[in-house]
């Protein structure tokens, strides 16, 4: 439903801004999609006549125009506007003028003749997508007068998008009335008197389908002026809630429709024969619309009928031969109530929308009838003259809704909104929304207006009661008492999924004692800072452990004597030492010894090795989102050629490596056995994923080839490449490792992969050379490398 | 015994220089061995009369202990040289990238709705579901949507040949719970609903999760309450939200949530992410609840949404396009 600010504010004007009102709506529960300016931005365009005009004599589609703007000359216009005619009163954008789009109008030259302005239409200004010629404004429009003053277009259009129980608000007086009863105002209504008949002529109604159609009214209005034109304040209402001024019988039907909610029709009497009938259609029926379309009619559809023909699809839209046109003089007013679930669905089904159908759909007021066939009779005297004739009411009173009376007790009231509401509040709100309240002890008894027809039950009343009071005001309470929702953060990786993690890539959980002997401790020199049991079971569990290698080592053992060939676990626990007071950590170890893959036909046989274990705890790192290395270290209980610190955005989080051969062997382990350990909790703190915008174009791969130190290590290469290609280097990777003779001692070759993207183009063979060319020679510089085939 | 002493010193002097493990054996076996000289010298003792057989055993036993000494001393320091080399050989660059499979990760609706599953399952919400291929008695009639009724249209429904649909939200699943359960009641339902839509923000099928609390003092309030903290918890952020009136058939009074939120200039707006009310009293009834002694709130809200807001994803259909470089992004 769209309205213009302006037209509310003669409703009820409440003292707020356009921002506020709209506020106002949405929190009403009348959402506001959108709000859009009554028209474009413009400037210097006037109110003109055009004086005269001939065809220009260079141009078949071009016309010259002199103008009168009020200036005291006429002005020479080049038009091309099919409707251009002598006498039109239209808008003239001035030499100066600045039109939507910043669209300057100066003087020009259109195939040789002068322009000095330019004629506009609808689309120019901005008020609406109609360009089949430039505007036609009424005869007394001031010639002139700046087109935005005329028409008052300092106005916003507010388009309210409406939830299906408020029928009630597809029209101006359903919205005012809300507004006007949250601001403690009441809404101006129009004069809805009885006008007075001037003719006799009637049309007899004859109602057949009474369940569907309840009420039905109409009446003859006769010798109707059929040159005079719609009043430009009421096309302009109906052109800001999106309908097109079509014929001023037809305008007046729609804008009583949209001031007060009650959809008519304007049938040309010429074309009815006798009485009308409102009735079931026939299946297998036809009937051409309004539009020209053809509908195929069955029995679920009303129809209206003379006595020869169908008129009309009741409640969704007329048919070609029986509409106003321009040659009409005697009319017949329709004004009806039809059963929602009558009207339900047709439209759909016809493929048609009409701001009728959609309207009885979710209800009309079954009592509005004939105050709207009042006002529209008005109106349309007031716009074209004619002789009025008596209503002919057509009803069945037993199938009309009849409005109920709805009890809410003050105790029901509080049970549901979870507060007490001040009674007199309640009652000022309900009579606010135009019911009748008859206030009880504890209750009231309430009967709503026939154009809520979502107001039902107690409930419906309670939403009533706290959506005036507004959904902000009311107090939030806490269902559980104290207990509030837990903190869960998103960005902290929990023990339990590094576990299930480890677990998934093959490690068993294990859980050793925390006390080990002084001797396991010394076999790996880990005894610094211990912490001594005062009482130990037995000298095996004597000591605190400070690392959990020795008790993992100690369960490697005992399998691989229990017959398992390969050996995978993890453990997470706490380690203590005693600095100045005694410390406790808790560690992260996993450890593996024997064959890579279980026993498979299709697999290889080849043994773990430290690559094995550094790619689990890759893994681990790779949740943390953070930067990660590994520099090579020289603890006394790894092997010396394979280990390394793990450094976790800078800082040293634990070691990776296999354990010394010699102290396996002490302990009485033959199999190599490679094992990391680190703080869990460093491990634990990752970032929320972020998403960046996929790129859509083609990534480049490049391999280099090298021959390397075998003092530079892979990171280095990396890092120059890195540093290099930064945001474009997408993937980097070691393809091939190879040492021998050929190459030359203390020397290995290295074959890598570099893949590259830009997030914004495909990249070109040339922006790749020159990028790959500084990683070159950057290594060369660097590192020494020797790049192989270059 | 100058002959032992030479013998010693000898041997001494072959220990010092052997540089391999073997050699040493042999070293061994020459002196100390069944034939070695020592061994010799031993076998010897017996012609040496009585008194001078004491003494000059004791000094072979001397020069034996010595040179077994020696060698095992030599045999560490040869067995750490030999170790030593070994290891030296197998020295490895512990900077190459490790062998392994990528650990992926779960798609972010599934990682989304496992969140708000988490969040309200500490407040001791049960999680129901419900299948997808619905009928029309649970999916519209006893949520209060009779035939014909226009709120039917705001569900662009998938149709059976047999009558059933394709569910249009997680709130049938209120209905089979109400049925089996007593109050109080206090589920969530999390699962995919499907409406005939698709655009560049509809999908076909989305996600949504279902709540439903019934009891004897479940108050509108109170369902303001908990969709605040659950939005706060949520998002970790102390975030703004205000209830606006709407309608569902199912709910009344019937409210949106919104959420105050930073658009990407800088600006504050609100933002639509959840659908709420008192459960109506047709739809405790159709779940066998008496709404005359109990009460109940209900809301649902769009996963995807959340997952939009929380992860900064723009187009809703990626998240079913299952671009591989746009699920990696969610570890």
């Amino acid at each position: 439903m769209k309205i213009s600010e302006n037209w509310l504010r003669e409703w009820v004007n409440p003292n707020l801004t356009s921002d506020e009102l709209v506020e106002q709506l949405t929190m009403l529960g009348l959402e506001v999609d959108d709000t859009l300016p009554a028209a474009g931005n413009f400037t210097n365009v006037v109110v003109a006549q055009i004086v005269s005009i001939e065809k220009h004599s260079d141009a078949d589609k071009l016309n010259i125009c002199q103008v009168d703007a009020g200036t005291g000359e006429n002005l020479q216009i080049v038009c091309g506007a099919p409707n251009a005619r002598k006498g039109l009163i239209t808008a003239l954008a001035m030499i100066g003028a600045v039109l939507p789009g910043d669209f300057k109008i100066k003087k020009s030259k259109l195939r040789g003749a002068d322009s000095n302005g330019m004629l506009c239409s609808n689309v120019e200004l901005g008020l609406s997508d109609d360009h089949s010629g430039i505007l036609e404004l009424p005869n007394d429009a001031p010639v002139g007068a700046d087109i935005r003053d005329y028409l008052e277009l300092n106005d916003t259009i507010i388009d309210i998008d409406l939830t299906p129980n408020r029928a009630d608000c597809f029209c101006a007086k359903g919205i005012a009335i809300d507004v006007a009863c949250l601001n403690k105002m009441s809404a101006t209504m129009p004069a809805t008197d009885t006008v007075e008949t001037t003719t006799d002529d009637c049309i007899e109604v004859i109602l057949s389908a009474k369940e569907q159609s309840p009420r039905y009214l109409c009446r003859v209005i006769n010798n109707i002026d059929n040159s005079k034109q719609t009043p430009i304040w009421m096309q302009e209402k109906l052109r800001r809630s999106g309908i097109r001024s079509i014929h001023p019988v037809v305008d007046v039907t729609n804008y009583v429709m949209l001031e007060l909610g009650q959809p008519m029709h304007g049938f040309d009497k010429a074309s009815i024969n006798g009485a009308i009938e409102v009735k079931m259609a026939n299946n297998g029926d036809t009937f051409t619309l309004l539009d020209g379309k053809e509908a195929k009619l069955d029995e679920n559809y009303l129809m209206i009928a003379d006595e020869q023909n169908y008129l009309a699809i009741a409640g969704v839209m007329g048919g070609l031969d029986s509409g106003c046109n321009e040659g009409t003089k005697n009319i017949v007013l329709e004004s009806a109530y039809f059963n929602p679930a009558t009207i339900m669905g047709k439209s759909r089904d016809l493929g048609i929308f009409t701001e009728s159908a959609l309207r009885f759909e979710r209800g009309v007021d079954a009592y509005l009838q004939e105050q709207a066939m009042q006002r529209a009779t008005q109106l349309i005297l007031d716009v074209c003259g004619g002789e009025v004739g008596p209503i002919t009411e057509a009803k069945s009173e037993e199938c009309i809704p009849q409005a109920q009376v709805i009890t809410l007790t003050e105790d029901k009231l509080k049970r549901v909104l979870g507060f007490a509401v001040d009674k007199q509040q309640v009652t000022s709100i309900l009579e606010g929304l135009h019911m009748q309240v008859e206030e009880g002890d504890d209750n009231w008894k309430v009967i709503a207006p026939t154009s809520r027809f979502d107001m039902d039950i107690e409930e419906d009343l309670i939403e009533e009661v706290v959506r005036l009071i507004g959904y902000d005001k009311m107090p939030s309470q806490n269902l559980f008492g104290d207990s509030v929702i837990m903190q869960l953060p998103e960005a902290i990786i929990t023990t339990n999924y590094i576990k299930n993690q480890l677990t998934t890539l093959g490690y068993s959980e294990a859980i050793n004692y925390s006390f080990v002997s002084q001797k396991q401790l010394e076999t790996l020199n880990v005894s610094q800072g211990s912490i001594a049991l005062k009482n130990p079971l037995t000298e095996e569990f004597a000591i605190m452990r400070t690392s959990l290698l020795p008790g993992m080592l100690e369960t490697v053992k005992y399998n691989l004597r229990r017959q398992n060939e390969s050996v995978k676990l993890f453990e997470s626990g706490n380690v203590f030492h005693k600095d100045e007071r005694v410390v406790e950590d808790e560690k992260l170890i996993g450890i593996c010894t024997g064959k890579r893959h279980l026993e498979h036909w299709s697999l290889e046989k080849d043994n773990v090795d430290f690559f094995d274990i550094k790619g689990d705890l890759e893994n681990l790192l790779a949740g943390t989102k953070t930067s990660y290395s590994f520099v090579k270290s020289s603890l006394d209980y790894l092997h010396p050629g394979q280990q390394a610190e793990v450094i976790l955005d800078g800082k040293t989080i634990g070691w990776i490596g296999q354990v010394h051969p010699v102290t396996c062997r002490k302990i009485g382990i033959k199999k190599p056995v490679y094992a990391f350990e680190l703080f869990i909790n460093s491990i634990q703190h990752t970032k929320l994923p972020a998403f960046t915008d996929v790129s859509k174009f083609p990534s480049v791969r490049r391999d280099l080839a090298m021959i390397v130190d075998d003092k530079v290590s892979y990171q280095q290469i990396k890092n120059i490449a890195v540093q290099e290609a930064s945001d474009l280097l997408k993937n980097i990777f070691v393809f091939d490792e190879y040492k021998g003779d050929s190459i030359g001692v203390g020397k290995r070759s290295l074959a890598i992969g570099i893949v590259l993207q830009q997030t914004n183009s495909t990249f070109e063979d040339k922006v790749v050379d020159k990028l790959m060319a500084k990683v070159v020679s950057s290594l060369k510089v660097n590192l020494g490398v020797e790049i192989r085939g270059q | 015994m100058e002959n032992l002493n030479q013998i010693v010193a000898q041997g001494k002097k072959e220990i010092q220089e052997a540089t391999d493990i073997r050699v040493l054996e042999d070293i061994r076996v020459t002196y100390l061995g069944k034939k070695g000289t020592i061994t010799a010298q031993l076998k010897l003792l017996g012609t040496l009369p009585g008194d001078q057989r004491r003494e000059a055993g004791v000094e072979i036993n001397k020069a034996k202990g010595q040179l077994q000494q020696q060698i095992q001393a030599r045999r560490e320091i040869l067995q750490k040289l030999e170790m030593d080399k070994k290891l030296n050989a197998e020295s490895i660059d512990v900077t190459l990238p490790g062998r392994s499979l990528p650990i992926a990760n779960l798609h972010p609706v599934t990682r989304t709705m496992n969140r708000i599953v988490e969040l309200f399952s500490g407040l001791g919400f049960e999680v129901k579901t419900g299948p997808e291929i619905e009928d029309d008695y649970h999916n519209f009639e006893a949520l209060n949507f009779p035939t014909h009724h226009p709120a039917r249209t705001m569900h662009d429904t998938f149709w059976f040949d047999d009558g059933h649909l394709l569910r249009t939200h997680t709130s049938p699943v209120q209905i089979r719970a109400m049925k089996h359960m007593k109050p109080p009641i206090k589920i969530i339902a999390p699962g995919r609903v499907y409406r005939s839509d698709s655009d560049q923000t509809h999908t076909p099928m989305f996600h949504q999760v279902e709540g439903l609390v019934v009891g004897e003092t479940i108050t509108f309030a109170s369902l303001k309450g908990v969709l605040n903290q659950f939005v706060n918890a949520f998002f970790e952020k102390d975030l703004k939200i205000r209830l606006r009136p709407s309608y569902f058939p199912f709910t009344e009074p019937s409210a949106e949530v919104d959420v105050e939120w930073q658009k990407d200039d800088g600006t504050t707006g609100w933002l639509e992410v959840l659908g709420c009310g008192m459960v109506h009293p047709n739809v405790l009834r159709a779940g066998g609840i008496d709404p005359e002694k109990y009460t109940g709130f209900a809301f649902g809200l769009g996963v995807e949404r959340f997952a939009m807001l929380r992860y900064g994803v723009k187009d809703l259909r990626q998240f079913f396009e299952n671009d591989l470089a746009f699920l990696k992004q969610f570890k």
